[in-house]
């Protein structure tokens, strides 16, 4: 297997001290705990959009409520991710402008109209999965297990329970993926 | 205040995440091939290292637990559901602007879903906050709660199982 970049182990147990800074540094100066999660952004992003063309709509339904549209703790650091991922893949130059990944490439082709259609169906199945369980690989994987959370361990057994099952319907017959 | 640490978190995490080499497409597919194992790696290792980290703290009143609520249904459903549509987009909410970073623009797409899928979602909510919400709910509970053991009980044998997966990760060469 081909390795660039740095030991995986190595980075995560970075992010994991990362992660505990993080709470501890949020709990000291907002007096709230900080955990990392990404999922909810996507409905305060969503609140904004229909807010834009249903206001009213918006404003009467309970969800939407409870996550208003702002740009909170959260909001920040996916926007943050979106920087330092640049500024890490610029230093190594694996930076790369991409309109289909490979193996996407490989299995269905190079037109981006049905790259485009199948990630947005596969999006919105995956987000409609993340917020009923409440949470995605961030919040339940990383934040669930390293608090020993049920939830986590259930959550991540359905993530790459489904995964799995399928990422080899649909990709079983690709020889190189890495 | 809040903004600015959640800027500095992200630019940190997504430095990591992108050397680590989690965001691309070909290692989330990799992983749920059971053929490349980077993802998996990387955030075992980052779970194993906050697990310690949260439960020294916690006790010092240092940081506080949230825990999420386990009304089984939901979240296993949304869970199962979550997989299958990540293995079509590639990403997960928070690795798709780490990819969109690193310059793989196809992210939009997964981005412009899952915005799709939180409205949806919010329009199914106060039915399935009658229904799916209430099924098998029970309630915030951590693993050794349930076990009624110290967290260190169940802390210890779970890095041990990581530990062990890693060593079969190196020895099959995923």
């Amino acid at each position: 297997m081909k390795r660039d970049g740095w030991n995986p182990y190595l980075a995560g147990a970075l992010a994991g001290l990362l992660a505990v800074t993080s709470a501890a540094v949020t709990t000291r100066t907002l007096g709230r705990t900080q955990l990392l999660g990404a999922s909810t952004t996507f409905v305060r992003a969503a609140a904004a959009a229909e807010s834009a063309v249903a206001r009213e709509h918006v404003e009467a339904n309970p969800y939407f409520q409870r996550n208003r549209p702002r740009l909170d703790w959260q909001a920040m650091m996916l926007g943050g991710i979106l920087i330092g991922a640049f500024a890490a893949s610029w230093t190594d130059r694996s930076f790369r402008l991409e309109a289909v990944p490979p193996v996407w490439r490989e299995r269905f082709g190079n037109r981006i109209g049905v790259r485009a259609l199948g990630a947005v169906l596969g999006g919105a199945v995956a987000m409609f999965g993340a917020r009923l369980a409440d949470g995605c690989p961030s919040g339940h994987g990383l934040s669930g297990l390293m608090q020993l959370s049920v939830s986590g361990f259930l959550a991540m057994a359905g993530f790459f329970g489904a995964g799995v099952l399928a990422a080899h319907i649909l990709f079983r017959r690709q020889k190189e993926v890495v | 205040m809040d903004r600015l640490l959640g800027l500095i978190t992200g630019v940190a995490f997504g430095f990591l995440l992108q050397k680590g080499r989690v965001l691309r497409y070909e290692k989330q597919v990799g992983a749920m091939l059971l053929r490349d194992m980077t993802i998996l790696k990387f955030m075992l290792s980052a779970i194993l290292v906050g697990m310690v980290g949260l439960h020294i703290l916690q006790p010092l009143e240092l940081v506080s637990f949230s825990i999420k609520g386990s009304a089984v249904v939901a979240v296993l459903g949304g869970g199962l559901l979550f997989g299958a549509g990540w293995a079509v987009m590639g990403y997960c909410p928070g690795t798709s602007l780490g990819a969109l970073g690193e310059g793989r623009w196809h992210a939009i797409w997964a981005m412009l879903g899952m915005v799709v899928g939180a409205a949806l979602f919010a329009e199914a909510y106060p039915w399935l906050e009658r229904t799916v919400y209430t099924w098998l709910d029970l309630g915030k509970i951590t693993l050794p709660g349930v076990l009624r053991v110290n967290a260190w009980f169940v802390i210890v044998p779970f890095t041990a199982i990581v530990l062990a997966l890693f060593r079969l990760f190196e020895r099959k060469g995923v």
